[in-house]
């Protein structure tokens, strides 16, 4: 089922807002996407009808409320493939899923000597918490290679994945580049040595089938709020055997089993890495989210960005803009930087603003992936699915002026 | 909702100044030298100082960044070329409460300077206007 993005954009009130008296070209959904009527509404009802503390009460509500939180995890578990809901944490989004195996798994078994790699391309959230994890185990940090067209030096995988290598962290997609990374290959190399995967699928979850049986991922993290939810909800997925075995993140109600004065037990997974009220509306949000994207079908999510990437890799080689990233839409996602000459990414946000249309300039929380490209910054244009060749078109106009500014 | 035209954020005197941008390069010798950045946005700037006793005899700068950060930094270079610390410092916080939408002081003393103030109509944009006066009162801090 082919997926019609015009249709799509109805579902999404924000498209009736207008920017300076213009259509709203909202190119920056790898930074957060728009919210579909079909969560905000859920979240309301949510508030209207079903809110209570969930796992504490045995009056009817907070049933209501339980059944809602728990029903969202199983949507997430099922959305990944995982084979149980009890493999699914909820979490604030990437960032804390991602500190929680740090603090969890990674403080416990990763020690002096050891290596942890993670690659050239990775968001800070997912490259700061390894800095911090070696520096403080005195373990050894090392960072598999990007090419220059922005795909992962695998030939080098033999030096980098050693049986010192204890964890790979890598993003399955690039928010900078687009890249798909080759996330299998690099789980089957690291398995081999007896070391786990941690997968940051913050960019891959809403744009294509993510599948953590066909990754082989050990941990596979994401955040409802690119992917159509609200934020302040994200999801840890982790192997049942290795969440039963890591110690608890944070310590406080709900994660436990039986609380001494001086001890504690723990809960059952995964509410062991619960602790405290949760946002329960937020997951409640996502687990909505998760049903409208499965309404769409992420097969036809993926096959729309592909063909609009295209369309948009084809206008701006066109106007002689630098694109990062593969050229080939099999290999990428839609978010797209690029670089047009005499016109700085600032600048270009700043004039295609006047046009309406909303893109990112900066370093995209990928500092070292900056300097490897050789460049201060890049714009930004990120595609989702309420995203139309008229929104490229609309941004191509506009480039055309921020180049008249400079010229 | 303010209407708001790009004129006033682009006037010329700034495109200017980014096309053309004045005492651009390293100095030598230079009794300071300040690397900083905008870490947000990528902006980056290095700020060469040479003294004569408490005068700015020489201030020359490098970088890559936006036509804002950089045309400001290369205003900035011909305006304080020549003051002394003091005067370089006063005119680098009048900008500064230029770009905090209070009053600057005396406008004629800033000159070309004042086409600047169309940035505080865009608020992400005021740092990058600052970077480089913020690296000058750092390096007046380091006169020697």
């Amino acid at each position: 089922m082919s997926l019609d993005p015009e249709v799509v954009r109805k579902d999404f009130p924000i498209f009736e807002t207008r920017m300076r008296g213009k259509r709203l070209v909202y190119l920056d959904s790898a930074n957060t996407s728009q919210k579909p009527r079909q969560v905000i509404e859920r979240i309301v009802e949510f508030y209207e009808h079903e809110n209570a503390n969930i796992h504490r009460a045995v009056y009817e509500l907070a049933e209501r409320s339980t059944a809602a939180y728990e029903g969202a995890r199983a949507k997430c578990a099922h959305f990944i493939a995982a084979p149980s809901p009890r493999s699914i944490v909820f979490t604030r989004g990437t960032t804390e899923s991602i500190n929680l195996v740090r603090y969890s798994w990674a403080r416990a078994n990763v020690r002096e000597g050891d290596e942890v790699l993670v690659t050239e391309m990775e968001h800070h959230s997912n490259l700061v918490p390894w800095q911090l994890l070696t520096q403080e185990s005195g373990a050894t940090l090392r960072h598999l290679p990007v090419t220059d067209d922005g795909m992962l030096r695998m030939d080098l995988l033999g030096d980098y994945i050693t049986d010192k290598t204890k964890l790979v962290c890598v993003g399955l997609m690039s928010n900078v580049l687009g890249t798909i990374n080759p996330v299998r290959q690099l789980a089957d190399a690291i398995h081999a040595m007896g070391g786990l995967i941690l997968v940051d699928a913050a960019q891959a979850a809403p744009h294509m089938p993510v599948d953590v049986s066909e990754l082989d991922a050990d941990f596979l993290a994401f955040s409802s709020h690119k992917m159509c939810g609200p934020t302040g909800a994200g999801v840890l997925y982790g192997r049942e055997r290795l969440l039963e075995e890591m110690p608890p993140f944070h310590g406080g109600g709900e994660m436990i089993r039986e609380v001494f004065a001086d001890h504690s037990t723990w809960n059952e997974i995964p509410h062991k890495f619960e602790a405290g009220t949760m946002n329960i509306a937020q997951a409640v949000g996502l687990g909505a989210a998760v049903d409208y994207l499965h309404s769409l079908g992420m097969d036809s999510v993926r096959a729309h960005e592909m063909e609009l990437t295209a369309y948009a890799l084809e206008r701006l080689n066109a106007v002689g803009a630098e694109v990062h990233g593969p050229s080939d839409v099999d290999q990428r996602g839609g978010a797209i930087s690029f670089n047009v000459a005499d016109v700085h990414p600032h600048d270009l946000a700043t004039i295609v603003d006047q046009e309406g249309v909303c893109i990112r300039a900066g370093h995209h929380c990928a500092q070292p992936l900056m300097r490897r490209l050789g460049v201060p910054a890049t714009a930004r244009a990120s595609l989702y699915i309420y995203n139309t060749r008229e929104d490229v078109d609309v941004l191509m106009g506009a480039l055309e002026q921020a180049k008249g500014w400079f010229a | 909702m303010v209407r708001m035209s790009l004129d006033e954020l682009y006037k010329e005197v700034i495109l200017d100044h980014y096309r053309t941008p004045r005492n651009r390069g390293r100095l030598d010798p230079h009794d300071v030298k300040l690397e900083r950045n905008n870490p947000l946005c990528g902006d980056e700037l290095e700020l060469y100082l040479k003294f004569d006793g408490e005068d700015l005899v020489g201030v020359a700068f490098e970088g890559k960044g936006c036509s804002i950060s950089m045309a400001s930094a290369s205003m900035m270079t011909e305006k304080v070329k020549g003051l002394d610390v003091k005067q370089a410092r006063a005119m680098a916080e009048s900008i500064k409460r230029m770009m905090a939408g209070e009053e600057p002081g005396d406008i004629n003393e800033l000159g070309d300077l004042v086409s600047l103030k169309g940035v505080v109509k865009y608020p992400v944009r005021i740092k990058c206007a600052l970077l480089g006066w913020n690296t000058l009162l750092e390096g007046l801090d380091e006169v020697p």
